[in-house]
């Protein structure tokens, strides 16, 4: 690892006033967990590291005109353990214990996850299926405007996500199937009956331009709720990430096969 | 057996250390003054150096000094040896390219280390490291064993013509072209064993320390044999002569293989801590680990098995490509003959068999011994071979091992072999008991009406453990004995210093070396101390690997006590007035036999440093060595029997049941036996469905973290069902075959032919990911 300057404001206004001093250089921290490893492998040089860990505005789950509320700096074991969030969006608290490990997941936070975009960040997913909005220090985005390609996202600079917020669907279902070495979704499916009655189909890991809609399997489940409204679709290759551990055309299977299983898990 | 003695389930001394975190490894090590190396290593596979320009780096905060193969090589340190001759069919010895511990011109693999930085702190080190200004001019690059022998491959050594090593053979080649002369039968299959990298969950790490004032030099360092390491760095390399030389292997936090090599880092840490005078600790991380460790396997095989038509096999026939990096390394040479062909005849009963083996040089990472050493190799090919043969024979694979299986003892291999006894059916029978095998069709449908597809898969393997005799190694090419020693010191208060030769780096040793002591005196194993991997107590040692501590390390300690106890016996008999055949020693007391004449154990040992009352002549104290060279190799066998559910929408495959039934001869403490066999079988299943070292066309290492390379997990595993039945080795004193590797060899076939069972396709590679065993499937579909 760089040497670094570690820095922890109490405020958002302080954060991002530590970051313009930064000159571009800085870097703002929530969990760490995909910034301190590329630190350490030396593949990340932030002059300053800014600690959003310890910003009350950041925290707390409310759940307040039909909408859930779950603060940027709040933690992954936070968000699975909520009574709140199980109560309103159970499934949304199911990915949250599925993230990780353990120690990923009391450090890690769903801000930080939303703002960096992993192309196999399970949040994203979720997000979209949802048509969930994302809060910042300075505006709201619509989740589909915020996720703009892979490791990109609507923020701009000096911009912090505060909060996500959505509306819990009637009826929601989550599989991931996991990469062999790292765990991360090759193809993760969360499938989500609004509240309006249509579907939304949010997948992460298999994409090759970062999480997506599946549209012709939402217009397909929002006619008919049901897996075997998927059996006539397909996914194009073109459209996926190839890579040693699946090729385009295996993720594109995949991707399918684990729509319909969170067709079935949404359907209980 | 007491509560404490030998097959009882002793609680692991050393675990109360180890799971407190007050282990003490080589990176834990601090001596005054100590400095922090980086090493610059090679970004290309293969390439010319053209410039080195550290003027840079030499000038940043905390730097010390670099240094490079120019120097190293001005100083007289010679190039990594390799510790077995092999040579060609033709008679020729092997082409050895040089292999410098800094690059000399050339570098042929990514990671290769071409200089050092050592500075006052690691990130000084690795800053510095970084702004050392090397340009290259890159070369063309070869990854696959098989490529590298092909026309207008790319050439990495001006001393191997074609990239070829040696082209070795051992068996009768004119015999078994006859088996296949007029067969009833002939089954071939093209077998790939998968490259691995070993990952202890220690990193390598050397901390060298020059002390001019005595002119002595000192060496920590994670080294499963520390005296080989002093032998080699001392006689081949130059970096100090043997006496000046302290080899010390603390805590060692796994090893399987990787840490038996004297690598680049722990000679150039010595000789940077002379060239610069302050200490020099290097440690690796992790990408450096994957780097830099001697991987495992990478062979390319083609096999033939002849069938007569009883179904007995007549003749066996193997040809094979062994990928060993761009250097060789300490045993690479005998990993894919000695170690792996040797073993090819498995548990049954083959008249003829040829085997042909072509060693290569490729743009990777040297590849050399990893738990197992040739004989998974030799296992997975022989048993995917003999299931398919059951499959086109259209018998059952427990059928057809019955007719071939080695049922008389001792039995001679045409491929060097001897096995001194084993009950190979007893085995397979206990294992399919075990594994309800009667009753699989039944679970099969049950599977299909949940749309999963299930297979069972069985291994009888058969491995080597204990290589030996020093006489016979010897004359095949091995550059040492692999004999063992041990010295029993007994304490004037009656407790015992065992110092042994053989390394724990896992294994248990301050445990089950305790036992036999225990065993022995009937002093209870706290009473017992196991002293090891340090170059000045310990005289001499061949170390830890191959599963030998127990066979040769502890059959060491085994001749040691016999000296002690005839001592003891001795003295007891002179203080009792008895004749010393009647003296017997047990539950801590000496004792006259039949009567009640007896002394403490301690009195004893206290007699025998006063020196007050001796026998005549005899010497005082109580303290004995031995050196035990085996007569031969030693021979677990066993049957593993997999059983697997594949999910075809998604190539998945669940491992539901795994079973293990081994034969490992008598037994010390089966805990401990057992917690090896679980983690073989880890390592083994791991390389089945998950691990796989993957280098790209320019000689990139694509699994360079574990965000690709992909270890098993605990999740990956079924609860395992073991057993182990006992016919006991014959040729050490208790009777010991070895447990450290059997489950790494034994398993990956077994996973193998359960999926290919369960799928209806034969063709499939290790690892066996979720999309091979998905294309498989539809291959058939």
């Amino acid at each position: 690892m760089y040497e670094t300057t570690y820095r922890r404001p109490t405020s958002i206004d302080e954060a991002v006033k530590l970051l313009r001093e930064s000159d571009g250089e800085g870097k703002l921290m929530s969990g760490g967990m995909t910034l301190i490893p590329t630190m350490k492998a030396r593949l990340a040089m932030p002059s300053a590291l800014i600690d959003l860990r310890h910003i009350e505005d950041l925290k707390g789950i409310s759940f307040e005109n039909g909408r859930l509320r779950i603060g940027g700096g709040t933690t992954h074991a936070e968000t699975k353990a909520s009574e709140t969030v199980r109560q309103n969006a159970p499934t949304f608290s199911y990915l949250a214990g599925l993230i990780g490990d353990p120690a990923v997941r009391h450090m890690g936070t769903v801000g930080g996850a939303v703002a960096n975009h992993d192309p196999a960040a399970d949040y994203p997913a979720a997000l979209l299926a949802m048509g969930a909005t994302i809060h910042t220090n300075t505006r709201e985005i619509a989740a589909d405007d915020f996720f703009t390609g892979m490791f990109e996202t609507a923020l701009e600079e000096n911009e912090i996500v505060t909060a996500v917020s959505f509306e819990p669907p009637q009826a929601a279902g989550w599989e991931k199937f996991r990469n062999p070495a790292s765990r991360y979704a090759m193809a993760g499916v969360f499938v989500a009956k609004r509240a309006d009655g249509t579907v939304g189909v949010g997948v992460t890991g298999a994409g090759n331009n970062g999480v997506f809609r599946w549209t012709a399997a939402e217009e397909a489940l929002s006619s008919s709720f049901d897996a075997s409204a998927l059996d006539g679709l397909s996914i194009s290759p073109d459209d996926m990430m190839g890579d040693m551990h699946g090729s385009a055309g295996y993720r594109a299977n995949l991707v399918k096969v684990v729509t319909k299983r969170a067709v079935n898990a949404a359907k209980g | 057996m007491g509560v404490e003695g030998i097959g009882a389930k002793v609680l692991r001394k050393e675990d109360r250390r180890f799971i407190t975190g007050m282990g003490r490894y080589t990176d834990d090590m601090s001596v005054p003054g100590m400095k922090y190396a980086a090493f610059v290593r090679s970004p290309h596979a293969h390439a010319k150096i053209t410039s080195i320009d550290a003027s840079a780096a030499r000038d940043m905060p905390g730097v010390i000094d670099f240094l490079d193969g120019q120097q190293l090589k001005a100083d007289g340190i010679g190039n990594i040896i390799c510790g077995w001759q092999v040579n060609s069919k033709d008679g020729s010895p092997m082409k050895m390219g040089a292999y410098p511990a800094l690059a000399d011109g050339v570098v042929r693999y990514v990671g290769q280390p071409i200089g050092i930085v050592v500075a006052d702190t690691r990130n000084q080190a690795r800053d510095a490291a970084d702004a050392v200004m090397i340009e290259y001019e890159e070369l063309p690059v070869v990854v696959k064993g098989p490529d590298a022998l092909k026309d207008g491959a790319p050439q990495l050594h001006p001393e191997a013509e074609n990239n070829l090593c040696f082209d070795w053979e051992i068996g009768d080649e004119g015999a078994t072209a006859k088996a296949f002369e007029n067969p009833a039968k002939v089954i071939r299959l093209d077998i790939l064993n998968n490259r691995l990298s070993p990952n202890p969950i220690e990193p390598r790490a050397a901390l060298g320390h020059y002390n001019p004032a005595e002119d002595h030099y000192t060496c920590y360092t994670t080294s499963q044999n520390p005296h080989v390491a002093r032998l080699v760095m001392s006689a081949f390399y130059n970096v100090a002569p043997e006496h000046k030389l302290r080899v010390i292997a603390p805590d060692v936090g796994g090893g399987f293989g990787a840490k038996i090599y004297i690598y680049p880092e722990e000679i150039v840490c010595l000789w940077a801590s002379r060239r610069t005078l302050v200490p020099v600790k290097w440690t690796s991380d992790r990408t450096e680990a994957f780097l830099t460790d001697a991987h495992g396997r990478d062979h390319v095989s083609k096999v033939e098995m002849a069938l007569d038509e009883n179904h007995r096999i007549t003749g066996l026939r193997v040809e094979t490509i062994a990928n060993l990096g761009a250097y060789m390394s300490l045993f690479s040479s005998a990993t894919p003959t000695y170690l792996y062909a040797t073993l090819l005849s498995g548990q049954y009963n083959i008249p003829a068999i040829y085997a042909n083996v072509k060693a290569v040089y490729t743009n990777t990472a040297p590849v050399d011994a990893y738990r197992g050493a040739g004989r998974p190799e030799a296992t997975y090919l022989i048993e995917r071979t003999m299931e398919t043969a059951a499959r086109e024979l259209g018998i059952s694979p427990a059928e057809f091992r019955r007719i071939n299986f080695i049922r008389s003892f001792p039995h001679q291999t045409p491929v060097i072999m001897n096995y001194d006894t084993g009950d190979f059916e007893a085995c397979m029978e206990a294992g399919m008991r075990m594994a309800d095998v009667a009753g699989f069709e039944e679970r099969r449908t049950e599977a299909k009406s949940r749309g999963k597809l299930r297979g069972l898969g069985m291994s009888c393997y058969i491995e080597a453990c204990g290589i030996a005799p020093s006489k016979a190694v010897g004359s095949l090419g091995a550059g040492v004995g692999l004999w063992e020693s041990a010295e029993i010191r007994v304490n004037p208060v009656g407790t015992i210093e065992v110092l042994t030769g053989s390394h724990s780096h896992g294994q248990g040793h301050e445990t089950t070396f305790a036992q036999v002591v225990s065993q022995r005196f009937g002093v209870p194993v706290e009473n017992v101390q196991i002293v090891h991997g340090d170059t000045d107590k310990v005289q001499f040692g061949m170390g830890t690997y191959g599963s030998r501590s127990g066979a040769v390390g502890c059959s060491a300690i085994v001749k040691a006590l016999d000296k002690v106890e005839a001592k003891a016996k001795k003295i007891g008999a002179h203080l009792l007035e008895a004749d010393e055949g009647d003296i017997v020693i047990e539950n801590g007391e000496v004792k006259v036999a039949g009567t009640d004449k007896k002394l403490a154990w301690h009195e004893v040992c206290l007699g025998a440093y006063t020196g007050h009352n001796l026998p005549d002549g005899m010497e005082p104290g109580l303290k004995e060595g031995a050196f035990y060279d085996p007569q031969n190799f030693t021979f677990p066998a066993g049957c593993y029997i997999c059983e697997v559910e594949v999910d075809p929408d998604t190539g998945v495959t669940k491992i539901v049941q795994f079973i293990a039934a081994d034969d490992f001869g008598n037994v010390i403490n089966p805990m401990i036996v057992e917690g090896q066999v679980h983690g073989g079988l880890a390592q083994g299943i791991g390389q089945a469905l998950l691990e796989g070292v993957n280098y790209d066309e320019s000689g990139q290492l694509v699994t360079a973290s574990y965000m690709d390379y992909a270890m098993p997990r605990a999740w990956d595993l079924p609860m395992f069902k073991v057993e182990t039945l006992v016919t006991p080795c014959t040729t050490n004193p208790l009777g010991l075959k070895g447990c450290g590797e059997a489950g790494a060899i034994g398993a990956p076939p077994a996973v193998i032919n359960a999926i290919t069972d369960a799928i209806g396709n034969n063709d499939l590679t290790m690892p066996a990911t979720p999309e091979k065993v998905w294309n498989a499937i539809n291959a058939v579909a």
